[in-house]
C-alpha cells in the first residue's frame, strides 16, 4: 500500500478513519496542539466539549445508544486525569470507548513538566486496558489494538496516551493485517456439555426466572432472549444495564430487580428454582444479603468474562461465552428437546399464578397528586410521550430509579445510565452523545436538580451542535437519595443535602439561545412536557416535584430482597 | 496461610503494574515478587508471594488471567512444584568463630562468596524454611546483613498453556 510521509498526529486520524470513527468528543490543550492542527483538516467531525470528563460520558453516550466504539480525546495532566471518572464508569458497565490522550514530549517524562500527570499509571485500574506510545513506529498497532480490546469480549474502556514528540514525528501510517495478543483470551462458544445441562435444567425446573443483564444488549441477544423466554415461557426480570433488552410490553416481562426493584421480582428471584442469569453480574444493588438472594435456585450463570462466572455466587452450570451464541445453542438443544416442554405444566402454572399475584399486590405503579407533581408522575408522562420508542439518558439518584421503574423501553440501547459507578452529571453529557449518533430519536435527558449541576456546561455544547435534546430536570430540591438515605437511616438529619439554589431555566436555556421554563402545577405538566418536545431545538423543562419522596420499594442495605421496604410513612416536615 | 502466584506475562513496561497492582487495589501485601525474562525474551515469569483471603484465591488468579498482559496465571500454593529462594549474609566473625562460621555454611549448603577480615558474605539457597534456620544461626555468630531474593518456583505439572491466536483485521483506507 502506498503511504505518503505524514505525522504521528495524522497518523492517529488515519488510524480513527480505518476504524470508521464519526465522531470524537474532546477538548484541545497543549500537548494535543499537533493533533486538533490535523483535526482542523477536518476528516473526522469532532465535537467540543465544556469538560473532559463530559467528553468522556458523551463518547459513552455514542456508544450506548449504538453499540460502536465511542471516542474522546484530552490533553496531559488535567486533561487526561479528568477523564478518569468517566474510563471508571465506562469500566463497571463495560462500554466500549477509546481515550486518545496527549502525553509531554517523551524526554520530558518524569519531570514534573509543564501539565504533566502519570496518565498510564493512574488510568491503569480504570481501564480494560492502556497504551503509552513514544514512537510512530508503535502508533498504527496500539490505536487498532485499542480499538479490538475495547470493542471484544468483555467491552471496555481503552487509553492510548500518545507523547507529544509522537504526534510532530514524521513517518507511515504501517497498515495493519492482524492483531496479535497472545495474552487476550476471549472464550465465546460455550461449553456444549453445560449448554446441554442448562437446557434440560431449563426443562427441569418448576419455578424458572431469567435474570437478564447488560450482556444481552453488548452482545445484541434481545432476539434469541426474547425466544429463550418463550420457549421455555419462564418469567424473566432485567437488570438496570438491560432495560429494554427484552420489551417492557412483553408478558414475560416482569422489572427490575434489587434494591428498588419490584416486589414480583425480588420475590421471583427468592422463590426461583432456577436462576437463569444471562450476562448480569449479581451486583449488590441487586442481591442484597447474599445468604438470603436466590435460597433455593440452582443457577445458571452465561457470562462472556470468566472471573465473573463464581465471582458471587457458584454457578450450579456455569457457562463461559457470548451471551447470543450460548443462547443460539442452548434454543437448539431446547428444540431438540421440546418432547418435555410439558413435563412441569402443572408447577409452571402455580408459578406463573404465584408471578401474577405478586405484580397485581404491589404492582410498579405511578403517585398522582393535586397539589404537587409526584416525581413518578413525571416519569409516567415522559412514559406515555416516549411509547415504549425515546432514548432516556438518566443521571444518578431518585429520577433514575423512578424512571427505571416507570418508563418502558421496547428495544435494547434506549435506557442510557451510569449504573455501576453511579457517576452524577452523567445525564447530560451521555444525551448530548447518544443524540449525536441518533439524530432521528427523541432523546430525554432526566436528571435531578444536582446532578444536573454538575454537568451544566454541556448546555453550551448541546446549544452549538443544535441538538435537540429535551431536558427534564426533576428538581426536589435535594440531593434526593441521600436525604432519603439520611431520613431512614440518621434520623432524618439532613446534612448537606438542600440545593436551594437552581438557576431560573428560562435564563439559563436562554442565556445558551433556547427555551426553557418551569412547570409545578401538576395540571400543567402534560402541556409543559408536550411543548418541550414539540420544541425543534433543545429544550430545558424544571419541573418542581415534592421534595420528600422516597423510592419504593426498598431494600435497605445488607437486607434481603425480599424483606422490601413497599411504602412510606408520613412524609416528615422538616423546617 | 500465603497464596503462592506463578505469572507468563509479556516483558512490556507497565506489565509488572498490572499484576502489582490487582494486588495493591485489594490491600493484599505482597510478601516476596521476583520477575526476571524467560528464555523467550519477550517473556518474563514472575513468582508472587501474596496474603490473600483463601475465599478470593480463584477470583485474583482470575482477575490476572484477565490482563493483556499476562500468557497464564495460575496458583501454586499446592500441589507439584518445587520452590526456592536465595539469601545473600554477611556476617562479622571474630578471628576465634571463622571456622566455626564456615563449618556450620557447609551443613546448610551455604557458600562463602566474599572474605575479609571483619566477616563473610555467604550465599544459601533453598527453601524459606532453612533459610529463616541459616539466617538464624549465623545471627548467633554476631552482627549480619541479610538480603533474600524471594521466592522462586516453578511448577511440576505440564499445564498447557492457552494462547489466543492471531485476528486478521479488517482496516480499509478511507475514502478521501
Amino acid at each position: 500500500m502506498p503511504s505518503n510521509l505524514m505525522s504521528g498526529a495524522q497518523v492517529v486520524l488515519e488510524c480513527l478513519q480505518r476504524e470508521k470513527v464519526e465522531v470524537i468528543f474532546g477538548y484541545p490543550g497543549g500537548v494535543t496542539l499537533p493533533l486538533y492542527d490535523a483535526i482542523f483538516d477536518g476528516p473526522i467531525k469532532h465535537v467540543l466539549v465544556r469538560h473532559e470528563q463530559n467528553a468522556a460520558f458523551a463518547a459513552q453516550g455514542y456508544a450506548r445508544t449504538t453499540g460502536k466504539v465511542g471516542v474522546c480525546c484530552a490533553t496531559s495532566g488535567p486533561g487526561a486525569t479528568n477523564l478518569v471518572t468517566g474510563l471508571v464508569d465506562a469500566m463497571m458497565d463495560s462500554i466500549p470507548i477509546v481515550a486518545i490522550t496527549g502525553q509531554v514530549t517523551s524526554k520530558l517524562i518524569g519531570s514534573d513538566a509543564f501539565q504533566e500527570a502519570d496518565t498510564f499509571g493512574i488510568t491503569r485500574s480504570g481501564t480494560k486496558h492502556n497504551f503509552l506510545v513514544k514512537n510512530l513506529a508503535e502508533l498504527p498497532r496500539a490505536i487498532h489494538e485499542a480499538f479490538h480490546i475495547a470493542s471484544t469480549g468483555r467491552p471496555g474502556p481503552v487509553l492510548v496516551d500518545i507523547t507529544k514528540d509522537c504526534f510532530t514525528a514524521n513517518g507511515h501510517y504501517t497498515p495493519v493485517s492482524s492483531i496479535h495478543l497472545p495474552g487476550y483470551r476471549v472464550y465465546t462458544d460455550g461449553h456444549a456439555g453445560q449448554m446441554r445441562r442448562a437446557a434440560q435444567a431449563m426443562l427441569d425446573a418448576h419455578r424458572p426466572l431469567v435474570y437478564a443483564g447488560g450482556g444481552i444488549i453488548h452482545s445484541g441477544a434481545s432476539d434469541e432472549l426474547r425466544k429463550l423466554v418463550e420457549t421455555i415461557d419462564a418469567p424473566a426480570v432485567t437488570t438496570l444495564m438491560a432495560l429494554g433488552a427484552l420489551p417492557a410490553n412483553h408478558p414475560n416481562f416482569i422489572s427490575m430487580p434489587g434494591m428498588h426493584g419490584s416486589y414480583a421480582a425480588n420475590m421471583a428471584m427468592t422463590e426461583t428454582d432456577l436462576l437463569i442469569a444471562l450476562g448480569s453480574r449479581f451486583d449488590d444493588r441487586v442481591t442484597g444479603r447474599l445468604s438470603a438472594f436466590a435460597p433455593h435456585a440452582k443457577v445458571i450463570h452465561v457470562d462472556i468474562d470468566p472471573a465473573e462466572v463464581g465471582k458471587i455466587r457458584v454457578p450450579d452450570v456455569p457457562i463461559v461465552g457470548d451471551v447470543k451464541k450460548v443462547l443460539q445453542k442452548i434454543l437448539e438443544e431446547l428444540g431438540a428437546l421440546a418432547d418435555q416442554k410439558e413435563k412441569n405444566a402443572p408447577a409452571r402454572a402455580q408459578w406463573w399464578g404465584q408471578v401474577k399475584e405478586w405484580q397485581r399486590l404491589h404492582p410498579l405503579a405511578p403517585v398522582f397528586s393535586n397539589d404537587e407533581i409526584k416525581p413518578q408522575h413525571l416519569m409516567a408522562e415522559i412514559d406515555r410521550l416516549s411509547g415504549g420508542e425515546a432514548i432516556v439518558c438518566s443521571d444518578v439518584g431518585q429520577h433514575q430509579m423512578w424512571a427505571a421503574q416507570l418508563i418502558k423501553f421496547n428495544h435494547p440501547r434506549l435506557w442510557i445510565n451510569s449504573g455501576g459507578l453511579g457517576s452524577m452529571g452523567f445525564g447530560l453529557p451521555s444525551a448530548l452523545g447518544a443524540q449525536f449518533a441518533r439524530p432521528d430519536k427523541l432523546v430525554f435527558a432526566i436528571c435531578g436538580d444536582g446532578g444536573f449541576q454538575m454537568s451544566i456546561p454541556e448546555l453550551a455544547t448541546i446549544a452549538n451542535q443544535q441538538l435537540p435534546v429535551k431536558i427534564i430536570v426533576m428538581n426536589n430540591g435535594y440531593l434526593g437519595m441521600v436525604r432519603q438515605w439520611q431520613e431512614l437511616f440518621y434520623n432524618n438529619r439532613l446534612s448537606q443535602v438542600q440545593l436551594d439554589t437552581f438557576p431560573e431555566p428560562e435564563k439559563l436555556a436562554g442565556a445558551y439561545g433556547f427555551k426553557g421554563r418551569t412547570v409545578e402545577r401538576p395540571s400543567q405538566l402534560r402541556k409543559a412536557l408536550e411543548d418541550a418536545v414539540n420544541e425543534p431545538g433543545p429544550y430545558l423543562l424544571n419541573v418542581k416535584v415534592s421534595p420528600f419522596e422516597n423510592v419504593y420499594p426498598m431494600v435497605p442495605a445488607g437486607g434481603a430482597v425480599n424483606e422490601m421496604v413497599l411504602g412510606a410513612p408520613q412524609p416528615v416536615e422538616v423546617a | 496461610m500465603l497464596q503462592l502466584i506463578s505469572v507468563l506475562l509479556e516483558n512490556k513496561p507497565g506489565a509488572l503494574m498490572r499484576v502489582t497492582g490487582l494486588l495493591s487495589a485489594r490491600g493484599y501485601n505482597i510478601e516476596s515478587l521476583t520477575v526476571a525474562r524467560t528464555m523467550d525474551p519477550e517473556l518474563s515469569r514472575m513468582s508472587i508471594v501474596v496474603d490473600v483471603e483463601p475465599n478470593q484465591r480463584s477470583q485474583v488468579i482470575k482477575q490476572m488471567n484477565k490482563l493483556i498482559n499476562v500468557l497464564q496465571a495460575s496458583d501454586l500454593s499446592e500441589g507439584p512444584a518445587v520452590r526456592r529462594e536465595m539469601a545473600l549474609v554477611r556476617v562479622r566473625s571474630t578471628m576465634q568463630n571463622r571456622t566455626a562460621i564456615l563449618k556450620e555454611a557447609e551443613i546448610f549448603g551455604a557458600r562463602a562468596v566474599d572474605s575479609s577480615v571483619e566477616g563473610f558474605a555467604l550465599e544459601a539457597t533453598g527453601d524459606p524454611e532453612k533459610l529463616d534456620e541459616f539466617i538464624d544461626v549465623m545471627r548467633s555468630y554476631g552482627e549480619i546483613e541479610v538480603t533474600r531474593s524471594g521466592l522462586v518456583v516453578v511448577s511440576l505439572d505440564n499445564k498447557k498453556l492457552r494462547l489466543a491466536p492471531p485476528v486478521p483485521k479488517e482496516v480499509e483506507a478511507p475514502l478521501i
